[in-house]
């Protein structure tokens, strides 16, 4: 079961490997949402920064959303979903292989390129050192949630906005306490852990949950 | 004797039950609405703490937020029997249920925006409680919209079953999230519900005007059905039957 597992794993990051560019896109959406806000609001130092949390959460969001329809595109496409259903290894282990590399392959570059992000919005040091630690465990809950909308609106025209309108609501608490955290840290005298626990809390609930959803799902589709 | 419980799964039995009921359901719809809104504009104080005459608006504008929130909760009943047993009746009646369960809320987000503006000056506020009405309604407009977006019936059922099983699941911590937006204050917030406070004859005619709604609801939730069954069975030999009988 683990062997299966890795064997996904290995081979969704190293297709995506082979071609970079959809790594790129997510981040360079990511980059251009973050980046046009200030010009369509204002430049002025405390508006950006009273503005950041929640509008580099935003543009997570729509990022994550965005590349969603990927999970399970191509390997529906081509009959590769199929032949993982038929498998013996329960659907749910790979299905979190496949959401897993998702994450790697998109969430994560967005907590390593959060950084910039701070600087253009003249957040502090350790701000910005909350911001990629909410990033790091916020992302993945959105990759787990949203792989349920990707296997439920599989093959679908018009797929991509439709799997937003079911996700996008889904994710509010992540988006009300990633953006908190980042608030708070700006405050400075308040604690951060609540934030991070309740976080922690609905990636611990994602993380037993979702594959069994997402599974579920995939066989509704594909059937 | 055994019960046939399955009996009214079928759409062919559930059809001319569905027509019996529906007369009997819009009959208490009228009567208790009218009873209620009667009891409410006439037998009640003009004044409600510091509010005149338009308080009133609360009879239609509660009755339907309460009737939004229970439809979802029914919907999602009936998409879990749907697929616990397979029964395409069930999925029908959640079908039925989204569309009713929207425009109730659609109704309270309304109603409440001119309470709002005549009582606070406003139309809008990020209130916690407004803010998860809105939220219930673009949840139900994402289960409607992956309905429709999948053509083959079957699978639209089970998909949006199974969309909304995981919104009822999130819906809980989404209103959490809502209500407490700051996990460090959160000991204190505790959002009192007024309705122990609220004069009797008014709470009287605002039960009396829920009950009219759920039965309103009811009666066009089967109406609606009615028309699924229709819609889903065209090509079958009772539906024919019953174009010839007209």
């Amino acid at each position: 079961m683990f062997d299966s597992f890795l064997a996904l794993l290995k081979r969704d990051l190293l297709l995506a490997l082979r071609r970079r560019s959809d790594i790129f896109t997510v981040l360079f959406f990511f980059i251009i949402v973050v980046s046009i806000f200030p010009l369509g609001i204002s430049f002025e130092k405390a508006v950006l920064q009273k503005i950041a949390p929640g509008v580099v959460w935003v543009a997570a969001l729509l990022a994550s959303t965005l590349a969603l329809e990927r999970i399970f595109a191509n390997d529906y496409a081509d009959g590769t979903l199929e032949q993982m259903l038929l498998t013996p290894q329960p659907l749910s282990v790979l299905v979190f292989a496949k959401t897993l590399a998702h994450w790697l392959l998109t969430g994560l570059p967005l907590v390593l390129i959060a950084p910039l992000a701070g600087l253009q919005y003249h957040l502090s040091a350790s701000t910005i050192g909350t911001l990629m630690l909410v990033l790091l465990i916020g992302t993945p809950i959105l990759s787990m949630i949203g792989a349920i909308g990707a296997a439920l609106t599989l093959g679908l025209r018009g797929g991509g906005i439709l799997v937003s309108l079911l996700v996008l609501p889904l994710y509010i608490p992540v988006l009300v306490y990633g953006s908190g955290a980042i608030e708070a840290a700006m405050q400075g005298d308040v604690s951060l852990q609540p934030y991070y626990l309740l976080l922690l809390a609905f990636l611990l609930l994602a993380l037993v949950f979702t594959p069994l959803a997402t599974a579920a799902s995939l066989r509704i589709s594909v059937e | 004797m055994a019960i046939n419980w399955f009996k009214y799964s079928s759409p062919s039995s559930f059809y001319p039950l569905a027509g019996k009921m529906i007369p009997v359901f819009m009959t208490l719809a009228i009567v208790l609405i009218m009873g209620g809104l009667y009891w409410g504009f006439f037998e009640t104080p003009d004044v409600l703490s510091d509010q005149k005459q338009y308080y009133r608006i609360i009879y239609v504008h509660v009755a339907s937020a309460w009737m939004a929130m229970w439809l979802y909760v029914v919907m999602v009943a009936w998409a879990v029997l749907g697929l616990i047993f397979n029964t395409r009746m069930s999925y029908m009646m959640a079908s039925a249920t989204a569309i009713t369960g929207a425009i109730m809320t659609a109704l309270s987000l309304w109603t409440g925006a001119f309470w709002g503006q005549t009582s606070w000056g406003t139309w809008w506020d990020w209130d916690p409680r407004m803010t998860s009405q809105l939220i219930l309604l673009f949840l139900y407009i994402g289960y409607i919209a992956l309905q429709s977006a999948i053509e083959d019936n079957r699978r639209s059922d089970r998909a949006s079953a199974v969309l909304a099983m995981v919104g009822l699941a999130i819906v809980p911590v989404i209103y959490y999230s809502i209500n407490c937006p700051d996990p460090n204050e959160c000991a204190s917030l505790h959002q009192e519900s007024s309705l122990k406070r609220v004069e009797s004859n008014i709470l009287i005619a605002m039960l009396v005007v829920t009950a009219g709604f759920w039965m309103y609801c009811f009666a066009v939730i089967l109406m609606r059905v009615r028309n699924i069954i229709l819609l889903r069975e065209s090509h079958t030999q009772w539906v024919e039957r019953l174009e010839v009988k007209k």
